[in-house]
């Protein structure tokens, strides 16, 4: 809507907004302030709202306890090998089936329109057993795997290279270009927002996975973020500041991604979400 | 004879790019397609096989039939994963997506800090469910947490224990539920907003509809499209709720199959207790359900859908 709303319907539009910001923003406020107090402070009643003298020392004793650094480094490869993958392997069939023109290709984007209807716990007890077949369990590799394809990828890609003009494939065809040339030089390189909010979902969706990596990758070494904060209740059962001091460890990388980069994540991810 | 060697030349370079569209197609199609084989269509049938038998630690599996298929429907553990199932999709969907059609719209206003608004409502959707259901256990702490503290300063008794009591943890849940997604619908919906035409509203306008006829018989109307994917895609969603059940409820808490889900119960079934042929089971159901609804929300579409 352009036109600008009354002012006495401005405020009522603030004042909703602004409530349901805070709701949004407060536990993650509560987070960040338990885990700054000591044990006592957290458990006072009624409750005191700032911690006195901010416990540094909750942050250092789960640091020492767990090894978020591993955690760090597993969830970083695990997001890097998957996005790579899954975005490089969807930008080729996605382009093979909007652009190309061969038999086998309608039945090809069946199955990927297939995969996208099914609920993926389907996939799951399958893809455990052939990684442990492999002999694969706790190892980076189980991370990355049941993501190195994406069928979502594949349609998404598939929309923004339809959009593309068919005319600048003849015109290359007939400056002697192949098709592999064509692809990689002319329509990857326009595609380039389409990669990017894949980008984005993929690596989005693959550090909040929990249930994967919590059954693959059972040793504390090759776990995720998310899988070792969910192993962190059993040390620090009601501990919170020390449970809080860990949620904040485990949020700071995906909270600086998305203050600097939040324009891409809005407008990535509501690309995902097209007709 | 000069047209004839013509048309031969013509096809036979049809035919050579007939066969380069075939090579590079097939080339490059070939990592998904056979990524897609392996990790996704061949699991789909083995999962419906095991779902037919008794499998050991080792995948090494003996054909049992229906004996599953019988045990699933005399456990009553597995009826209640059910019914929370069903109760979280049907409150949970509901009350999202109303929230999030108002906040979209709001946010689509001309005011100052929509930008910030978008921005603050989106991070629940950033932050893994793991730490977020470890927030929440600290916000519903019965003693210590935030909202029995507000309720008790609000003047409320403020003792309800939201991890405990059987008949408080499914709401529990859909409130985490409902707070973790709105955001992310919102954000759906605002790109479905912005692509109703001005002109729409301009005409209104003239004829003197005031904003309130304009959200119910154009905004409204017009968002039907992004609407259906919204509330389809938070269905089947809703119908795989895990990660917060399993962070936020201990297996030891008594209250637990008041709010375990069936995708929680395929889990504890097939990997902590160890028995895949009957988590098997519990999946094809679960797959079964969702399809069900899906294809029923596909037909009834025709009934509020607007498609131009």
């Amino acid at each position: 809507m352009d036109r600008e709303p009354k002012t006495s319907s401005k405020f009522f539009i603030h004042a909703t907004l602004i409530i349901g910001a805070v709701i949004m923003i407060l536990p993650f406020v509560w987070m960040f302030l338990t885990s700054g107090k000591t044990i006592s402070e957290s458990t006072t009643m009624p409750p005191v709202i700032m911690p006195d003298d901010f416990q540094w020392s909750n942050y250092s004793t789960v640091w020492k306890s767990l090894p978020f650094v591993a955690f760090y480094w597993n969830t970083g490869l695990m997001i890097a090998g998957r996005v790579l993958f899954s975005t490089l392997f969807s930008a080729m069939a996605a382009f093979a089936v909007a652009k190309l023109d061969f038999s086998g290709k309608n039945l090809f984007f069946g199955i990927v329109l297939t995969q996208m209807m099914i609920p993926a716990q389907i996939f799951i007890t399958p893809q455990y057993l052939l990684v442990q077949n492999m002999g694969l369990l706790n190892t980076v590799t189980a991370l990355i795997i049941p993501g190195v394809v994406s069928a979502f990828g594949t349609f998404l890609l598939r929309q923004f290279f339809m959009q593309l003009p068919n005319d600048m494939m003849e015109a290359a065809k007939l400056d002697g270009a192949s098709i592999g040339q064509i692809f990689s030089k002319i329509y990857l390189p326009l595609a380039r927002s389409g990669l990017v909010s894949l980008g984005i979902f993929t690596a989005l969706f693959a550090y909040k996975d929990l249930m994967w990596p919590l059954i693959v990758n059972m040793s504390q070494d090759k776990m995720t973020l998310s899988a070792g904060l969910a192993s962190l209740q059993g040390q620090f059962t009601t501990n919170y500041p020390q449970l809080m001091a860990g949620s904040v460890i485990s949020l700071l990388p995906m909270i600086i991604l998305y203050i600097i980069f939040q324009k891409q994540f809005i407008e990535g991810i509501g690309n995902t979400g097209g007709k | 004879m000069a047209t004839q060697t013509a048309t031969k030349k013509l096809s036979k370079h049809k035919n050579r790019e007939k066969r380069e569209n075939r090579n590079w197609g097939w080339f490059l199609i070939a990592p998904t397609l056979i990524g897609l084989l392996i990790l996704n269509i061949f699991p789909v049938i083995r999962t419906f096989i095991m779902s037919f038998q008794n499998v050991s630690t080792f995948g090494i599996s003996s054909w049992i039939g229906l004996d599953n298929y019988t045990r699933l429907v005399g456990d009553p553990e597995f009826w209640m994963s059910f019914r929370n199932t069903l109760i979280y999709g049907l409150v949970q969907v509901p009350i999202t997506v109303i929230l999030s059609t108002i906040a979209a719209v709001l946010v689509n206003q001309k005011i100052k800090g929509v930008q910030i608004y978008r921005t603050i409502y989106f991070v629940p959707m950033i932050a893994a469910p793991a730490a977020v259901a470890m927030i929440w256990r600290w916000v519903y702490n019965s003693d210590f947490g935030l909202i029995n503290n507000a309720l008790r300063a609000l003047g409320f008794s403020g003792n309800i224990s939201w991890l405990s009591n059987p008949n408080v943890v499914i709401w529990s849940l859909i409130i985490v539920g409902v707070w973790s997604a709105v955001g992310y619908n919102m954000i759906l919906l605002l790109a479905g907003l912005q692509e109703i035409p001005k002109s729409y509203y301009e005409a209104a306008e003239i004829d003197g509809a005031g904003p309130i006829r304009q959200l119910f018989h154009i905004t409204l109307p017009l968002l039907t499209p992004q609407l259906f994917f919204v509330v389809v895609t938070s269905i089947i969603s809703a119908f795989q709720v895990f990660d917060t059940i399993f962070v936020m409820f201990d297996v030891t808490n008594p209250a637990l199959d008041h709010v375990q889900s069936l995708v929680y119960k395929f889990f504890n079934e097939s990997f902590v207790l160890n028995d895949k042929g009957y988590g098997a089971a519990i999946v094809i159901v679960l797959v079964l359900l969702i399809g069900i609804v899906t294809i029923l929300q596909i037909i009834g579409q025709r009934k509020w859908v607007h498609y131009d």
